[in-house]
């Protein structure tokens, strides 16, 4: 009796000492980090915080974007070279890797979390893949105008019903993506919505698709419960009259510039962030910043925004109070501030400072440096919680 | 007497030219030019919202041309102008560095 007794222990102990069993890893509090030089990215965990690993290989990642699976387990990188990888979250390792175009800018997920769609630039277009195997099901060339021509594909987004929205830079549409059969998707398309739009955002909702325009003032707006309607034109006479500034890099549009009834956009040639009541639609504030905004990023419970600028003037953060709309902190946390991540509850934010080769963890209560890990070059960072966010 | 100095004041200046750029704004340089033209043109430079900067690409183009778009940008374009952060010699040195790599 005894003896079978000290056994299992013996048993026990062993088989808690082997790996794998002791380390468990979660999906929920992961992330990734972008390191745009190198080709490569680490895999962090933001409860601790620590850098898990690093993967390299995954080509040209001087932009690059990434959606979740809906398990959280794999990422699914987006490279400017075309490069689609699918890295294992738990495992540290690229899953699967395919070269899908010759440039491309971005991606989503379907609403099921069975379809990846990715924005090409070269050839412009979308392509339509299976998320388990990579499997190509559908390319959609970005077809426009008269003569045929290929557009580039920008601010593509999954909507509910198991669709996709995305606008074309050089078509001035915006086109809806019905992807039920994913193998043969239907689109349809909205014309002359505005010049050139150069990125979109989902309200958090799934309601409104919104694309900023580069080419003229104001945002290009569908109403997808009602997109029989068409698309419509809203802000297009602010500051018509002010001096036009030169942009340095093109401002983002991301589901997070939407907090409680406001839209918060970057001003395109301004330094100015602009507040939208999206009750009406209407122009409330013009913010003025510190220099051209890049991102404009709303903290989870939609109480702060934080804002990074574009060259000359990256070097600085702002943080606006969306309880009277102004600047309550400028902070300035190193050269070349790319990207900024809300902790899933939002009680910490992490900076992408290029230029200082790290990674910066801030409190948004007290704004205080709370961490900081290494990164060689990093831009883009992506947090697991997006998973199960509609257009994230 | 004067005119041994006239060659020592044009050997001082033709120096000068040539160490204008000195390492650190090299450095500063290339880092704008992989990085700020490089978050539209890529990095290496082939194309994104710009198009490639190869030197395949740059081949048939003018440095005039070139320069032109770099100090003032190109109307109708996503292309800024750049020439309050480079002067004419660090723009001519970039496109070197462009056709060359």
């Amino acid at each position: 009796m005894k003896l079978s007794y000290s056994r299992s222990l013996l048993i026990f102990l062993l088989s808690s000492a082997l790996p794998g069993h002791a380390e468990l890893r979660a999906t929920g509090d992961l992330g990734v980090v972008i390191e745009r030089e190198t080709g490569s990215i680490q895999i962090v965990n933001t409860t601790k915080p620590v850098s898990l690993s690093r993967i390299e290989g995954l080509g040209d990642l001087s932009h690059a974007s990434i959606v979740f699976s809906r398990d959280q387990r794999y990422a699914y990188v987006f490279g400017r070279d075309g490069g689609l990888t699918k890295i294992d979250l738990l495992q540290d390792k690229i899953d699967k890797r395919i070269i899908q175009a010759g440039n491309s800018i971005g991606g989503a997920i379907s609403q099921d979390g069975k379809v990846i769609a990715v924005s090409n630039y070269t050839p412009g277009g979308v392509k339509l893949f299976d998320a388990v195997t990579l499997e190509q099901l559908a390319e959609i060339p970005a077809i426009y105008g008269e003569d045929n021509k290929l557009s580039k594909v920008v601010g593509l987004v999954d909507a509910p019903g198991q669709r996709f929205v995305c606008s074309l830079f050089e078509g001035n549409e915006i086109w809806l993506i019905d992807a039920k059969n994913p193998r043969q998707p239907v689109v349809k398309k909205f014309k002359d919505i505005g010049k050139q739009p150069y990125d979109a955002l989902l309200t958090p909702d799934g309601h409104y698709y919104g694309a900023g325009l580069f080419g003229e003032k104001g945002l290009a707006l569908l109403d997808l419960w009602q997109p029989e309607k068409g698309v419509e034109h809203i802000l297009e006479d602010y500051g018509k009259d002010d001096e036009q500034m030169p942009v340095y890099k093109m401002p983002h549009l991301e589901g997070w510039t939407v907090a409680g009834d406001w839209l918060l956009v970057p001003a395109v040639g301004l330094h100015e962030v602009l507040v939208i009541d999206t009750r009406e639609w209407e122009l409330v504030k013009r913010i003025p910043v510190a220099g051209q905004p890049v991102f404009v990023t709303s903290r989870p419970d939609g109480r702060q925004v934080w804002v990074n600028f574009a060259f000359p003037d990256n070097q600085t953060v702002q943080v606006i109070d969306l309880k009277d709309f102004n600047v309550l902190k400028t902070l300035q946390p190193g050269k070349a501030v790319l990207h900024m991540e809300f902790s899933p509850r939002g009680e910490s934010v992490w900076l992408a400072v290029r230029d200082e080769d790290r990674v910066m963890v801030y409190d948004t209560e007290t704004f205080a440096e709370t961490a900081r890990l290494p990164a060689q070059k990093p831009s883009g960072i992506f947090f697991t919680d997006r998973a199960n966010r509609i257009g994230w | 007497m004067r005119n041994l100095l006239l060659v020592f004041v044009m050997t001082i200046s033709t120096e000068i030219s040539a160490n204008e750029l000195t390492s650190v704004r090299q450095q500063e340089l290339l880092n704008m030019l992989k990085h700020d033209c490089g978050s539209c043109h890529g990095l290496p430079p082939k194309g994104g919202l710009g198009p490639s900067l190869m030197p395949e690409a740059l081949a048939g183009k003018s440095d005039a041309l070139l320069a032109d778009a770099i100090q003032n940008g190109r109307a109708g374009t996503a292309m800024p102008p750049w020439k309050s952060f480079l002067t004419v010699d660090e723009t001519a040195w970039l496109i070197q560095q462009l056709r060359t790599h």
